[in-house]
């Protein structure tokens, strides 16, 4: 197989790459890594004219901790992402839901901003923007704009970015007070999308939830946001009754389709589950971060 | 578009159309069959290569994309006829039934062995993640990495010969 002609671009600057894009943004697709782009490239789900090769960009990849946020830019690999130790320490989701993405050769070449720009309802790293409340940053020819992680997913492979944009950033608050989080995902097989993956990420407070973030994978038209199940915990003590009602309330919000992976309301009763065992970890993971 | 490339240690330009895969590029061109093209769906890996040392799969990458960086494909394994010790593993410990699979399960192994000369069963099962064996075989082909691991670190503890010196020595 192999992609229809396209014309292909190599910017060697960010300034360069969206002055393309105002140009031609409305025929361009702009690549990444192209672990997704180039599949449905060559299954002709996409035909753009352009693409915008913005892989080898400078200065686009990495981790820095600034003014109390987590900015981890466009281009990171998600495999720098599973093996950063710093990360593992800060912010331990990161590494985790890193780790369940694709397979390891994937994960070599596909970024956290192209995962996220792409919006798979599948995709893990979206799950895991809305639980951890962060901003996603986008560059165009007017400058920068910031988009909420709950604004961004629009529908199935649709997000708030116009075409003239690209995502530069992401930015992640790191909270004040002590903080866990959890990844867990169910699938087939080693490279097969998420038969559901659910995110959480909590802040405690003393002995109660300040913040609760609870964000789900493949039981929607894109990730959702778990908001009455975030809302239940804050203030709360995470008792076993609390977290089994953010669990119920969770698996209700979830609007999952009855597929090859399983009915819609096996995928529900995982979404429950995974959002039990997901608090209990993320709680711990706080209570001996205090430690 | 013009594209540079180092494949095995051999600088190659041509004008290559972009949408050309790498895995293409790589039979069509430049005539290394050794690399497979299975799935292509990016989901069974037996196109794997190692770009700048790392594998990634060629059905899922531009050649365009890696203009001026360093491939290196299972032919790029030997030198003359010793070979290496992932592939002397996987001759010793019968890695491999039909062989379809073997090319990308080498280089995953290859680059496994490369960051990790020491790993664990779980290490090298995780590393074999995105291949896929439709023979099953995955049991001697993690027995046929641990055999190339082995050898490699008994080869790098033994002492190394004496130089020798122009005239034969003392």
């Amino acid at each position: 197989m192999f992609p229809a002609a396209f014309d292909y671009r190599a910017p060697a600057s960010l300034a360069e790459a969206v002055d393309i894009l105002r140009q031609r943004g409305d025929d361009a697709k702009v690549m990444a890594g192209g672990q997704s782009l180039i599949p449905l490239l060559k299954l002709r789900f996409s035909q753009p004219g352009l693409i915008v090769d913005i892989g080898r960009l400078p200065n686009l990849a990495g981790v820095s901790r600034q003014n109390g946020h987590l900015h981890v830019r466009a281009l990171t690999r998600h495999v720098d992402i599973e093996r950063s130790h710093e990360l593992k320490g800060l912010l331990p989701i990161l590494p985790e839901a890193a780790h369940w993405i694709a397979d390891p050769l994937v994960r070599n070449r596909g970024t956290i901003g192209g995962s996220l720009a792409h919006a798979d309802p599948s995709g893990d790293w979206g799950s895991v923007m809305l639980a951890l409340d962060a901003d996603l940053v986008a560059h165009s020819k007017a400058g920068e704009r910031v988009i909420h992680a709950a604004d961004f997913f629009q529908g199935p492979f649709t997000t708030a970015l116009r075409p003239d944009e690209v995502l530069t950033e992401i930015r992640i608050p790191l909270g004040s007070g002590r903080s866990g989080g959890s990844y867990q995902k169910l699938e087939r097989k080693i490279g097969d999308f998420a038969t559901v993956g659910v995110a959480v990420q909590v802040e405690l407070d003393g002995g109660k939830v300040k913040r609760a973030g609870i964000g789900m994978t493949s039981v929607g038209d894109k990730n959702l946001k778990a908001v009455q199940a975030e809302a239940t915990l804050a203030g709360k003590e995470p008792t076993d009754e609390v977290i089994a009602e953010a669990a119920t309330l969770a698996a209700a919000a979830a609007e999952p389709k009855s597929d090859i992976r399983g009915s819609a309301d096996y995928k529900k009763d995982v979404v429950r589950v995974f959002v039990q065992r997901g608090l209990r970890s993320a709680v711990a993971r706080a209570r001996e971060e205090g430690k | 578009m013009n594209v540079t490339m180092k494949v095995n240690g051999v600088e190659h330009t041509a004008d290559v159309e972009p949408r050309v895969l790498l895995v293409d590029y790589i039979r069509t061109n430049l005539r290394l069959t050794g690399t497979h093209v299975g799935c292509d769906t990016s989901s069974c890996g037996a196109c794997t290569v190692l770009i700048d040392g790392e594998p990634v799969k060629s059905c899922t990458q531009l050649a365009v994309q890696v203009n001026g960086r360093s491939i290196s494909t299972v032919e790029g394994l030997s030198a003359g006829a010793a070979m290496t010790p992932i592939q002397t593993g996987f001759h010793e410990e019968h890695g491999l039934q039909c062989g379809f699979c073997t090319p990308g399960m080498m280089m995953v192994g290859t680059a496994l062995l490369e960051t990790n000369p020491d790993p664990s069963e779980e290490d090298i099962r995780w590393a074999i993640s995105g291949n896929i064996c439709r023979c099953t075989g995955y049991m001697n082909i993690v027995k046929a990495i641990q055999h190339a691991a082995a050898a490699q670190r008994a080869a790098a503890q033994a002492p190394k010969p004496e130089a020798v010196t122009a005239g034969g020595g003392q």
